[in-house]
């Protein structure tokens, strides 16, 4: 027996198919259809578009970074030529011809840090938002299904991580566990799955009230499979959606936790960038490229996570036009 | 009658809420590793005897069974004893540090939440129910970037732009050091201090609040009840004010009740950022210093700041919405 | 003297797909009094009329054609005059049982509103107005302080018939009043609207998919399909013996318990509307028409007379011109 595509197709099928072809060869048919389709759908969308642009293109930088010269990292290897035309007593140095966005107060290129930072600041935001979506995911999909008892204590405990604030939260755990970059990621990825619990939740319990579901148990299958074929695969969108917006909020509370100095000191990110250039001045002697470099950087990355999230969101909601 | 139960049982609710985190909060400092008066002797210098060490520590309580120290802990929280000081402010009562950072942040936070919350949701407003039009594109815009920066990427931009290359506003702190300036010239001098940061923290979250209470506007307006507005002949203006609007306050208002624990985080980088003397700005000296009791019980604040923000939300949401005080 | 009087009514949706057209061209009057009951399935228009006539529709649709409301042209109003006449002139019932009504307002107020937007009464007055009106459909007056979840779907449709009536329209437009009701509400609410129709003298537009319902509230009826009238006359010629072999497949698929006309097979419509962007050549009901032919897939119908007081755009009307074709028999 075949499964059900439970997905509603809108438009229907373009053309007949050219050959008989197995069950499973025209599931994966199908979904490359519907795959094209939203492709298709997104592309129309110019938010969508510029968020996925900005995504590409400091996705290659930080992918790119892994092949750099990792020497540009070390304040100890930062030569007389390596900061012309300034000198030591000079640092940090403006943007030039030799240093296009200048230098930090050791000497190192701004850019090549930024360039570095980009690697670790996106590998934060997407490993916490994994691990964000991952847990609330589970408690979301096992409140909504099963309901009851487990439903009341799992959001209870949701709630109860909702009122306590975040940061509060981090400076404690982060003055238990210490500073390192795995840390970072678990705290902020077990502060923020409540939020996406909730959302998961409220979403599986309408796809549970669809009859398909009714008529799925009806015929004797077993939790597992309604969950895995008929819930998963519904529910799947918003998770997908949310986890994009997640990586966005992520990398914020990345920085405002480096900002505090609760960043890995031996890890560059752009938080920690920012963290240095502050605490060592760089507002009151002007050096503005060091500042608003790795700034501009993470502004610019949340923007393309929110635009391409927010784009997500209105395929998958359509919202009605009026006037 | 409906009201006054819905609002009892939120009460009692956040009261059951604070318990859970005075618990939390008892239990999260217990859990810190390394032996408190060993750090204390270690940091401060001060070397004391194995017999001095267990005296300390039999006076701050540590030698007693977890029940009674969990019991003393309530019991000294609900009178209103926080502990002393370790290093931040040596010797000194917890609480008499927060009678005098308290109130600085309290108006900081309080006046640009009360600011960036009404101009985002009329904003929103209108650029919802004017979708796509000259005011909802720049708005959007703006608000996209705002929610995109971190509030003390804003405050450090705003420091440069005004006070290091403008002159315009103060550098930091709360009033300025030198000078003994009272009445009006006091107020003027914190308000002089006071403006930055406030300016940040307004501009940092309206942007948030824009987008929420545009969505939500959106979504209302496909309802028939608008329709039926129109159809009665009614004003636009006034078809936005009676119905659309205070439908889709509601949903805004649940949501930016969930983000105020988010306002205190930015708080506390932006009172850093501009060295402002409030809670936030304890609680990181508190951090760098490892004063634990300090950090317990800014811990305490600042979550009981985001139960009565929560519970204010609630109350208020009952009012607009007659459908949860009618209750089951 | 006709209380809406419409003429070749054409109302045109502008979709990112090109235009639809949803009304292509309707015409008919209801004379004060007279209660005209516009039948049809989904998608045929009938909702786009209602909307019209209160020009509710967003600025890009285009409306073209006549629309005159007691004499006056809709469609020329200005903006000011437009709102006076709303409700005043005419006034809609939706379909209440779902969200036509605010939720977080009173439903007092909400009647209240109407009569002060139109200053026909102070607060104090629209209140005692607002309570009246309550009585007058069956609901203790004590009630306008209720807000909308606490009152049922009957209830709350009983609320749309007082607000309906708040500002003593000369035009009440009923749009599927009773399709989300249960079927004991809906007579109830049938009846309350005729006993109103009659004791008040309205003039009517009751707009529905079930036939059934119209047969007993209407005096006239017109038969919507793909956009266009396709029949009309009174309400007993046109139900009892429909010329249209649409309207006689709608009579056919709502049987009334009892009747003996549907003792025999029963019936029902194969395929679907026509999507109004891709309405048939000729006569836009041929595909699924059962006693079609090859005239019908050529000429475009209009209405022609078919018997006393009634046509039809179906070439077996009376009134159609002769054609080749060998024509099915008439049922």
């Amino acid at each position: 027996m075949k499964t059900e595509e439970l997905q509603e197709q809108p438009q229907p099928e373009p053309g007949p198919l050219p050959e008989l072809r197995s069950p499973r060869q025209i599931t994966w048919t199908r979904r490359r259809l519907a795959l094209s389709r939203f492709w298709s759908r997104y592309r129309r969308s110019p938010m969508g578009v510029a968020g996925l642009v900005i995504l590409l293109i400091f996705g290659a930088t930080a992918i790119l970074s892994i092949f750099a010269d990792q020497s540009t990292l070390s304040k100890v290897a930062v030569t007389e030529a390596d900061i012309a035309p300034c000198t030591f007593r000079e640092l940090p140095c403006p943007p030039n011809a030799n240093n296009i966005l200048g230098t930090d107060a050791d000497g190192r290129s701004v850019f090549w840090l930024v360039v570095h930072g980009a690697r670790m600041s996106l590998l934060v935001g997407l490993v916490a938002s994994v691990i964000t979506m991952v847990i609330g995911s589970l408690v979301g999909i096992v409140a909504g299904f099963v309901g009851r008892f487990s439903d009341t204590v799992l959001m209870r405990m949701a709630d109860f991580l909702l009122v306590i604030p975040w940061l509060a939260l981090a400076i404690v755990l982060a003055s238990i566990f210490g500073q390192n970059i795995w840390v970072v990621i678990g705290i902020i990825g077990f502060t923020s799955w409540p939020g996406a619990a909730r959302l998961i939740r409220a979403q599986t319990l309408s796809v549970k009230e669809h009859l398909y579901v009714e008529r799925s148990k009806a015929l004797g299958a077993g939790s597992w499979y309604v969950i895995s074929r008929h819930i998963l695969p519904n529910v799947m969108p918003i998770i997908l959606a949310n986890a994009i917006l997640v990586v966005a909020i992520a990398i914020l509370s990345e920085s405002a936790l480096s900002f505090l100095g609760l960043g890995d000191p031996l890890r560059v990110t752009w938080g920690t960038i920012i963290e240095e250039a502050f605490s060592r001045g760089a507002t009151s002697i002007g050096a503005w490229w060091w500042l608003l470099t790795p700034s501009f950087c993470i502004v610019t990355v949340v923007l393309g996570f929110t635009m391409v999230g927010y784009a997500l969101d209105e395929i998958i909601n359509p919202r009605i036009r009026e006037r | 009658m409906g009201t006054q139960r819905y609002v009892l049982g939120k009460i009692f609710q956040a009261f059951l809420t604070l318990f859970f985190i005075l618990t939390f909060n008892f239990f999260l400092f217990r859990v810190i590793p390394g032996d408190p008066v060993a750090l204390l002797t270690k940091t401060s210098g001060v070397e004391l005897s194995g017999e001095q060490q267990q005296q300390l520590r039999d006076d701050l309580g540590l030698l007693d069974p977890l029940p009674t120290q969990y019991v003393g802990y309530i019991a000294d929280t609900f009178r209103g004893d926080l502990g002393v000081s370790t290093f931040v402010e040596p010797g000194e009562q917890v609480s008499t540090v927060f009678f005098r950072d308290l109130p600085k942040t309290l108006v900081l936070v309080g006046t640009s939440t009360i600011a960036s919350v009404a101009l985002g949701l009329v904003l929103g407003a209108y650029g919802g129910w004017r979708r796509g039009r000259a005011l909802d594109l720049s708005a959007m815009s703006g608000s996209l970037i705002l929610y995109s920066m971190p509030e003390f990427v804003l405050g450090i931009l705003f420091l440069l732009l005004f006070t290091k290359y403008l002159h315009l506003f103060p550098s930091g702190g709360y009033k300025s050091v030198t000078g003994n300036a009272t009445g009006l010239a006091y107020i003027a001098d914190v308000l002089n201090h006071l403006f930055l940061p406030w300016i940040t923290l307004t501009l940092a979250y309206v942007g948030e609040y824009y987008l929420v209470m545009r969505s939500s506007l959106l979504d209302v307006m496909g309802e028939e009840y608008i329709s039926l507005a129109r159809a009665k002949g009614l004003r636009d203006k006034l078809v936005l004010r009676h119905h659309a609007a205070r439908n889709a306050l509601l949903p805004t208002v649940t949501l930016i009740a969930l983000s105020f624990g988010f306002v205190l985080g930015g708080a506390i980088t932006v009172e850093l950022v501009f060295s402002y003397p409030g809670i936030g700005k304890l609680s990181f000296d508190a951090l760098r210093k490892h004063d634990f009791p300090v950090l317990q019980g800014t811990f305490l604040v600042f979550s009981l700041a985001v139960l009565v923000a929560n519970l204010i939300a609630d109350v208020l949401y009952g009012y607009l919405d007659p459908r949860v005080r009618s209750s089951a | 003297m006709s209380v809406l009087s419409i003429s070749d009514l054409a109302v045109t949706y502008a979709a990112k797909s090109g235009d639809v057209p949803a009304v292509r061209g309707v015409s008919f009057d209801i004379r004060k009094g007279e209660v005209l009951g516009l039948a049809g399935e989904s998608g045929c228009g009938k909702s786009t009329i209602a909307g019209a006539i209160l020009r509710l529709h967003s600025p890009s649709t285009k409306i073209d054609g006549t629309i005159l409301l007691d004499g006056e042209d809709v469609l020329a109003m200005k903006p000011g005059r437009l709102r006076a006449v709303r409700w005043t002139g005419a006034s809609i019932i939706f379909q209440g049982a779902l969200h036509a009504l605010n939720p977080v307002q009173r439903i007092g107020a909400q009647i209240n509103e109407a009569i002060t937007i139109h200053q026909m009464a102070s607060d104090r007055g629209a209140q005692v107005r607002a309570g009246e009106l309550l009585e007058q459909v069956g609901l203790p007056s004590r009630r306008i302080d209720d807000y909308p979840h606490e009152l049922s779907g009957g209830q709350k449709q009983r609320v749309m018939i007082a607000m309906a009536l708040a500002c003593s329209p000369s035009l009440v437009i009923a749009d599927e009043p009773t399709t989300a009701l249960d079927v004991m509400v809906q007579a109830q609410v049938l009846r309350l609207l005729r006993s109103l129709e009659r004791d008040l003298g309205l003039a009517m537009l009751f707009i529905t998919h079930d036939l059934s319902v119209l047969v007993e509230v209407s005096d006239r009826l017109a038969i919507m399909y793909a956009g266009k009238i396709i029949e009309e006359g009174s309400a007993k010629t046109v139900f009892t013996s429909p010329v249209h072999p649409y309207t006689k497949a709608l009579a056919a698929a709502f049987p009334s318990i009892g009747d003996v006309r549907f003792r025999r097979k029963p019936a029902g419509l194969g395929g679907d509307p026509p999507d109004p962007q891709k309405i048939p050549s000729g006569c836009p009901f041929h595909p699924r028409c059962p006693v079609a032919w090859d005239d019908c897939a050529h000429i475009v119908p209009e209405l022609w007379a078919a018997g006393e007081d009634r046509r039809a755009s179906c070439l077996l009307a009376e009134g159609a011109p002769a054609t080749s074709g060998t024509g099915a028999s008439t049922g």
